[in-house]
């Protein structure tokens, strides 16, 4: 059957059109400037201006009472010196990194991601049921939360150990650590199940049963399907809960950084540093390292999805 | 390679629809079958089903001796070739065909010699390290083919194999999937919404509706004697012209014309009787001037089919259509007059061939 073809579109006058490329709402220079001022003004008050004013404290001896906090001395670098020669510090390091690992990398991602899969093909009843009371863990108020995992692991009349039967099992003292892994994981599981529930839904079906009639086993079908597809999501959501992880406030609400400093992860140690010890220009300089690991972290992600094909 | 054959094979979703209702299908060894049928009719269901990728609610699928209804997709040594490809975007055209052969830890090297001479008799050998998305549609699907060839499955599904090339390559890769098949020499089910598609290339072919098959036969016998009015509206690039008629003794009344009673249906009729009068706009013998045992009208339409024109008559109430070679065609408002072929027409009796 003969295809009718229609004549080739009149090029319309390219001038126009260019302008409507680097110009799109038409507003000019000034008037679109004034519609981002407002935004940019706040961002510059309440994040950049912060931020710098950060870096400067780091470099003074300021401190929350007496002479050094009406006249701050100029120290240099003094402040991080101390930071990287004391011990405390290095553990905290070290103790983050548990804390991200565990209940960031493995924690969120690893269940998040198996509560995705385990669902992606159910409806019902039981999907939402596992969906609501996830999101409901994200959802709630910090303050409420810790208090109710208080409640849950405190070890007289704890509810943990009247479920158990075991009396006097203090999980916040004896396993600091693994006790705010576990809440946190808990806490944060929803934002990780939600974005591979969407990825999950991007594979597609065709893909899944190619590789089923191949033969492919169930780990085959995510190690040669899902994986390379969802790569992308995988890296996003591992930078994103990682640097959230990395300055979650939280666990001090549980353990306030003990007991004897067994959970005292960075954000954690800048607050007691900074704002109960009162060594401000300290506290700084360690918000100041922990801007560059955060960093660090951003660009390794992003080094890597970028090198994607 | 193996025979299929579906024993009152059902399928009905939870919810109740029922995609297939108790089909029975036997596919020799080595044949090419078209499962034809527009969309929603269950031919996807039906591939799916044999795959393995649906379980079935009720009867039977046997591949060659064995029965597999229960058996997992990956275990029934059949290969597809999906609507969209399924090419892992990752892989490279290498890696993509010899996939399965890695999937039975077949070892690097044989995997890799497997796939280089499937693809160079596909036409590949320059692209075997290319990744799928710098490949052509039909490329594309020349890799899906050579994946699916380096199996050695006893049988091959296809979904809808031609549907994502556009209409000239359309053509050609039809011929050159009917010869890869002839050679390959292996049992090959595809589906279809295209008429064309299945009359063109299937050895034989099912019209499916509603979960039904309505005829199973050669293009030739679907083509030419279409079982049913379903079938005869379905099949043929012009639709067959249906009227509405009443036998009167030795002739037929249909659409105010009195035309002959076709050759298949001679003796079959009783007078009085309602049925329904089938024949292809192409086996109509049209002439401007009145003849016998025509129907005739005024044109309506003229409609440009290149080497021939589709002209439309209207005779009374109804329309009919005649396919008038180029040269010869009428201009609308022209009284015409359409010699159907007596060899060549079919009557239908409550819907089904007479």
């Amino acid at each position: 059957m003969a295809q009718a073809t229609s004549p080739p579109e009149v090029v319309r006058e390219s001038g126009q059109a260019r302008r409507y490329n680097s110009d799109a709402a038409g507003l000019g220079r000034l008037r679109a400037g004034a519609f981002a001022a407002p935004a940019l003004l706040l961002i510059a008050v309440f994040l950049v201006f912060p931020a710098l004013w950060v870096l400067y404290l780091g470099l003074t001896n300021y401190r929350l009472t007496g002479i050094a906090a009406a006249e701050p001395q100029f120290v240099g670098l003094d402040n991080l010196i101390s930071a990287v020669s004391d011990p405390t510090f290095w553990s905290s390091t070290w103790l983050t990194v548990q804390f991200v690992l565990g209940s960031a990398v493995i924690g969120q991602v690893g269940l998040g991601f198996a509560i995705a899969w385990l669902l992606r093909d159910r409806q019902g009843p039981l999907k939402r049921l596992v969906e609501g009371l996830v999101i409901l863990a994200w959802i709630l108020p910090s303050a409420i939360v810790s208090f109710l995992w208080v409640a849950l692991l405190d070890r007289d009349g704890g509810t943990l150990n009247a479920l158990l039967s075991t009396p006097q099992f203090a999980p916040l003292l004896d396993h600091p650590m693994l006790s705010i892994i576990v809440f946190n994981t808990w806490r944060g599981t929803a934002f990780s199940m939600m974005l591979y529930g969407a990825a999950l839904g991007n594979v597609p079906p065709s893909h899944l049963e190619s590789a089923r009639l191949a033969g492919a086993s169930g780990w085959q079908q995510l190690r040669d399907v899902v994986f390379p597809h969802i790569r992308g999501h995988i890296l996003t959501n591992l930078l994103l809960i990682s640097l959230w992880t990395f300055n979650d406030f939280t666990p001090f609400l549980l353990t306030a950084g003990g007991p004897d400093g067994q959970s005292e992860v960075l954000a954690v140690h800048v607050y007691k540093v900074a704002l109960q010890g009162g060594e401000l220009g300290y506290g700084a300089a360690v918000s100041t390292i922990i801007l560059l690991i955060n960093l660090v972290v951003a660009v390794f992600y992003l080094r890597l999805l970028r090198s994607k094909k | 390679m193996a025979a299929i054959e579906l024993r009152g094979l059902s399928k009905v979703y939870p919810g109740g629809v029922k995609a297939l209702d108790s089909l029975d299908l036997a596919i020799p060894d080595g044949e090419f079958f078209a499962l034809l049928g527009p969309s929603g009719c269950g031919k996807t269901t039906l591939l799916r089903t044999i795959a393995g990728l649906e379980t079935a609610t009720g009867g039977a699928v046997v591949i060659g001796e064995r029965d597999v209804t229960g058996v997992q997709p990956g275990a029934r040594d059949i290969a597809m070739v999906f609507q969209d490809y399924a090419l892992f975007p990752h892989m490279d055209v290498t890696d993509n065909i010899s996939y399965p052969l890695r999937i039975k830890k077949v070892g690097k090297g044989p995997r890799r010699e497997k796939a280089a001479e499937v693809g160079a008799r596909l036409g590949l050998e320059h692209l075997m390290d290319r990744r799928p998305g710098q490949l052509s549609g039909g490329q594309q699907q020349r890799v899906a083919l050579a994946r699916v060839m380096a199996t050695q499955a006893q049988a091959f599904l296809f979904d809808e194999p031609l549907s994502n090339l556009d209409a000239r390559l359309r053509l050609e890769a039809r011929t050159f999937l009917k010869k890869l098949q002839r050679e390959l020499g292996v049992t090959t089910v595809f589906v279809t919404h295209d008429q064309a598609e299945a009359l063109a290339m299937a050895d034989r072919m099912a019209v499916m509706e509603a979960g039904h098959i309505r005829q199973i036969g050669t293009p030739a016998e679907v083509f030419q004697r279409p079982a049913n009015t379903f079938v005869a509206g379905f099949i043929g690039s012009t639709p067959m012209n249906l009227l509405d008629g009443t036998v009167r003794g030795d002739t037929l009344e249909v659409a105010g014309c009195k035309v002959a009673v076709p050759v298949t249906a001679e003796g079959r009729l009783s007078d009085g009787e309602k049925i329904v009068y089938g024949v292809r706009p192409e086996y109509m013998a049209y002439s401007a001037a009145p003849a016998e045992g025509a129907f005739g009208g005024r044109v309506v339409i003229v409609e440009n089919l290149g080497a021939s024109h589709l002209v439309t008559l209207e005779a009374g109430d109804v329309s009919v259509q005649a396919v008038v070679p180029e040269g010869n065609e009428p201009a609308v408002g022209d009284d015409g007059y359409a010699v159907p072929r007596r060899d060549r027409a079919l009557i239908y009796r409550d819907g089904d061939l007479v």
